[in-house]
């Protein structure tokens, strides 16, 4: 035991010193996230009276239920942690996949793992060192979380509630990583398994929190850490006991990844290498061939994993065509929205949006390997052949350009034949196209961002997710946190028309689309010029 | 290729920086038509930044570069039909099999020679359906060098291109460069294998601290070093008159026995000295080649 675990401390120290900014910073985010917005909700709905207001606009549109999860109570607490509880467990999932991956699978399949492991390191020590600092991170999100909300003045049972829902979904995915890590024998294929896995989880809850309680599908919700972060119900039946199910998963998880730790070579993992063919494909002629072949698991994953969803969020439209029926809520959504449009018009736009986000966060990361390609040198070996920079750049934006617009096109599609096959009053097939192909002027901008900085700063081309992170939240949260409202047009995601129900603004549309195009053309400028190594 | 020697590269008081490191300090080289050209010099000296620069992937701050007559950074593209280049630290895309990165090369280069192609994967024994993760140090090499060796290019760049590969392997790289140079393409090769530029290179050029130090034939490098020399005399001199004799240093004169090292161009001077003394036993040892690069590496750069 303590063999294996010869020289953790050490590796956890190098661990810290490589991640003193990462993990704090992202620490600070999540916090200021959950405490800036409740501070902002509280002081717009002073008590529960006035929080009624919210709470009608939350409780009359089911997709903002299916999106965050069940409303714990029907007070301005419940109301001021509403958000943040999913959006916040989602993230600090994220931030416990990250940190273990990066010190686990990265180093090993970067080589870096076998020059530390060669020193007086046991063979379990990397992992626990990963782990330690993810539970560093995620304790310490939920835990400074928790304390700023009672400090606010907020109940402290429901303070503690909103830090063991995140902290159960952080616990669970730190120990679903240490699985997947050992699983995948690359960065990327961990990736594949940690993010299909919060997917499938997020997925699995939406439709569980959907569902009548006392059903099946919602007792479903059970087996997701993201459902068990809405059903702690902070601020409301508060059930501090979730905790042990992340306490459980995250043990488990643990178990099974020394386990396979203590059975497989350094370097490889569970799911096998195999080779590949002798000769090149035609694809591999081009650089433009080259990326797309390269980009080619990326592509197969978002369309089948886009289309599931979609499937998912189209027969949600079912059940909503009941809460449709009541007139009075008909009529409190018109005046609400000041838009026209029905229930289900409602309910589409606010997944299309949604899904912009994460269609917009494929884009980024495949534009990113333009700078991944210049790091690692195979930039290099390219460009010293006629490849012409112009060529490199090109291909590494027309490729993700092409693929947001295709899975926009592909969600609007299947959500338009899904909804109109299971409600007979949701959009048509060509309304959910044009909603879903309305948003793709701020993809492109977000994308065009990246593109941007990785031609002319790749040094600072990871704040592309930044961009589309804050683009995000400030959107989904800028009205309820009280934001100034230059700081929320910045967000492209705020420019955006009203579809389906409302009209297609065609200004807005034209303006992003021509600075997606600048930012495109600036990058790309900058890139010919600089050097490429 | 009868027409007189061409340069293919030319290179002038070339200046890199980056921040306040000073990678290339006035840097020159010239590489005529044809030949092999050893580019040498200790870790850090400039040698992957000067061929970074000739490939135009790096931009000079200072200084002008040609290579076959056009300028790397402004024509990289259209130059860059006519090189092959193997990089010193061979990466390649984890999820392609050697097979598909020959490919994948030789196409953006321009087309690949099937036959050739087929040949040097025989020659270097590799395995092209292994992916790109799962190759060694060397293996990885081999597909560059094999992607590199069978393209048409007038020039080939092979920055340490054997570092990795194993004495059998190297003596094939050996053959292939000679085959290189009978069909008169020019090669630049940068390498820390003395024996391999020792066979291999018509004229070398070292470089310290971004500068070129020294450049020309082996030949004309030993030319000037010291010989070391051994006598055995009859009549021994004192170290002194030893000491006063034209180009003679580090004398070690012990009864008739004398040890030191005299410049070439002195060799005969010395000899016709030792021959009045009575010389009984004589043995002159030119500098090895590790002599001749220690003594270059060392030497304080002015």
């Amino acid at each position: 035991m303590t063999t294996r675990l010869a020289g953790a401390p050490d590796l956890f120290r190098l661990a810290w010193r490589r991640d003193r900014i990462l993990v704090p910073a992202s620490v600070l985010g999540l916090v200021a996230l959950s405490v800036g917005s409740a501070q902002a909700t509280l002081a717009l709905y002073p008590d529960d009276a006035s929080a009624a207001e919210g709470l009608a606009g939350i409780l009359t549109n089911p997709s903002v239920l299916a999106m965050y999860g069940p409303l714990a109570s029907q007070t301005a607490e419940a109301l001021a942690v509403f958000k943040t509880v999913m959006m916040g467990a989602f993230l600090t999932a994220v931030l416990g996949f990250v940190v273990v991956r990066r010190h686990t699978r990265t180093e090993e399949e970067e080589g870096r793992l076998e020059l530390v492991g060669s020193g007086v390191v046991g063979r379990w020590s990397p992992l626990a060192a990963a782990v330690a600092l993810a539970l560093v991170a995620v304790v310490a999100a939920s835990a400074f979380s928790a304390a700023g909300l009672a400090a606010l003045g907020m109940d402290v049972e429901g303070s503690v509630a909103f830090g063991v829902a995140w902290l159960a979904a952080g616990l669970a995915t730190v120990g679903v990583t240490a699985v997947a890590v050992q699983l995948a024998s690359t960065t990327r294929g961990a990736a594949g398994l940690g993010f299909g896995f919060l997917a499938a989880m997020y997925a699995l809850r939406a439709i569980a929190d959907s569902a009548d309680a006392g059903t099946l599908t919602h007792a479903l919700g059970w087996l997701s850490p993201l459902g068990w972060a809405g059903r702690v119900e902070a601020c409301g039946a508060n059930r501090q006991w979730v905790l042990l199910l992340g306490l459980g998963a995250l043990v488990i998880g643990v178990g099974i990844g020394v386990a396979v730790l203590d059975r497989r070579d350094l370097g490889a993992g569970l799911i096998p290498a195999r080779n590949g063919p002798s000769r090149g494909g035609a694809l591999l002629s081009s650089p433009l061939g080259l990326v797309t072949q390269l980009a080619r698991g990326t592509i197969i994953g978002w369309t089948v994993g886009l289309t599931l969803g979609a499937v998912a969020i189209g027969s949600l439209l079912e059940s909503i065509a009941d809460l449709a029926d009541d007139e009075v809520i008909q009529d409190f959504l018109r005046r609400l929205g000041g838009s026209a449009g029905t229930i289900e018009d409602i309910f589409v736009a606010t997944e299309v949006r949604f899904v912009a986000v994460a269609v917009a966060a494929s884009g980024v990361a495949l534009v990113l390997r333009l700078v991944a390609a210049e790091r690692s040198g195979l930039g290099e070996a390219v460009l010293a052949t006629p490849t012409s920079r112009g060529r490199w750049y090109a291909a590494h934006v027309v490729v993700p350009l092409a693929l947001v617009t295709a899975l926009m096109a592909l969600f609007g599609l299947v959500l338009g034949l899904v909804g109109s096959a299971v409600a007979p009053l949701a959009p048509s097939v060509g309304a959910a196209v044009a909603a879903s192909l309305a948003t793709l002027p701020a993809v492109w901008v977000v994308v065009g961002v990246a593109a941007f900085l990785g031609g002319a700063f790749p040094r600072f081309a990871p704040f592309a997710w930044g961009v589309l992170l804050v683009a995000f939240v400030v959107g989904e949260l800028g009205a309820t946190m009280d934001l100034p409202s230059w700081l929320i047009d910045a967000s492209p995601f705020a420019h955006l028309s009203q579809l389906p129900g409302g009209s297609f603004e065609l200004v807005s549309a034209v303006v992003l689309t021509l600075v997606a195009a600048a930012l495109v053309v600036a990058g790309w400028a900058a890139y010919r010029r600089r050097d490429a190594v | 290729m009868t027409d007189g020697v061409t340069d293919v590269i030319t290179v002038t008081g070339l200046r890199k920086s980056f921040g306040h490191t000073n990678a290339l300090d006035g840097l020159d080289l010239t590489v005529s038509q044809g030949e092999v050209h050893g580019f040498l010099g200790p870790n850090g000296s400039g040698k992957s930044t000067t061929i970074r620069v000739l490939l135009g992937l790096l931009r000079a701050d200072s200084g002008t570069a040609s290579v076959l007559g056009q300028d790397p950074w402004r024509d990289a593209t259209e130059l860059h039909r006519s090189i092959a280049y193997v990089p010193g630290d061979v990466v390649l895309w984890p999820t392609l099999s050697g097979g598909e990165v020959i490919d994948l090369l030789g196409r953006l280069r321009g087309g690949i020679d099937d036959a050739r192609r087929r040949r040097l994967v025989a020659r270097f024994e590799l395995d092209e359906t292994k992916k790109g993760r799962a190759y060694s140090k060397g293996n990885r090499q081999k597909v560059a060098l094999v992607a590199a060796l069978a393209s048409d290019a007038r020039l080939l760049i092979l920055d340490e291109p054997t570092a990795g590969l194993d004495p059998l392997m190297e003596e094939v790289f050996q053959a292939e460069l000679a085959d290189l140079r009978a069909q008169g393409r020019t090669t630049l090769l940068s390498s820390h294998i003395l024996s391999e530029v020792e066979k291999a290179c018509d004229r070398v050029s070292i470089v310290r601290s971004g500068r070129i130090v020294d450049t020309g034939s082996l030949a004309d490098l030993r030319h000037l070093t010291r010989t070391r020399v051994h006598a055995v005399l009859r009549a021994a001199p004192t170290p002194v008159e030893v000491a006063q004799w034209p180009g003679v240093h580090d004398v070690d004169l012990v009864g008739g026995e004398l040890r030191c090292s005299v410049e070439a161009t002195h060799l005969g001077d010395l000899v016709e000295q030792l021959g009045r003394q009575g010389v009984e036993a004589l043995t002159c040892q030119p500098p090895t080649l590790e002599e001749l690069f220690l003594a270059r590496y060392h030497e304080p750069v002015p």
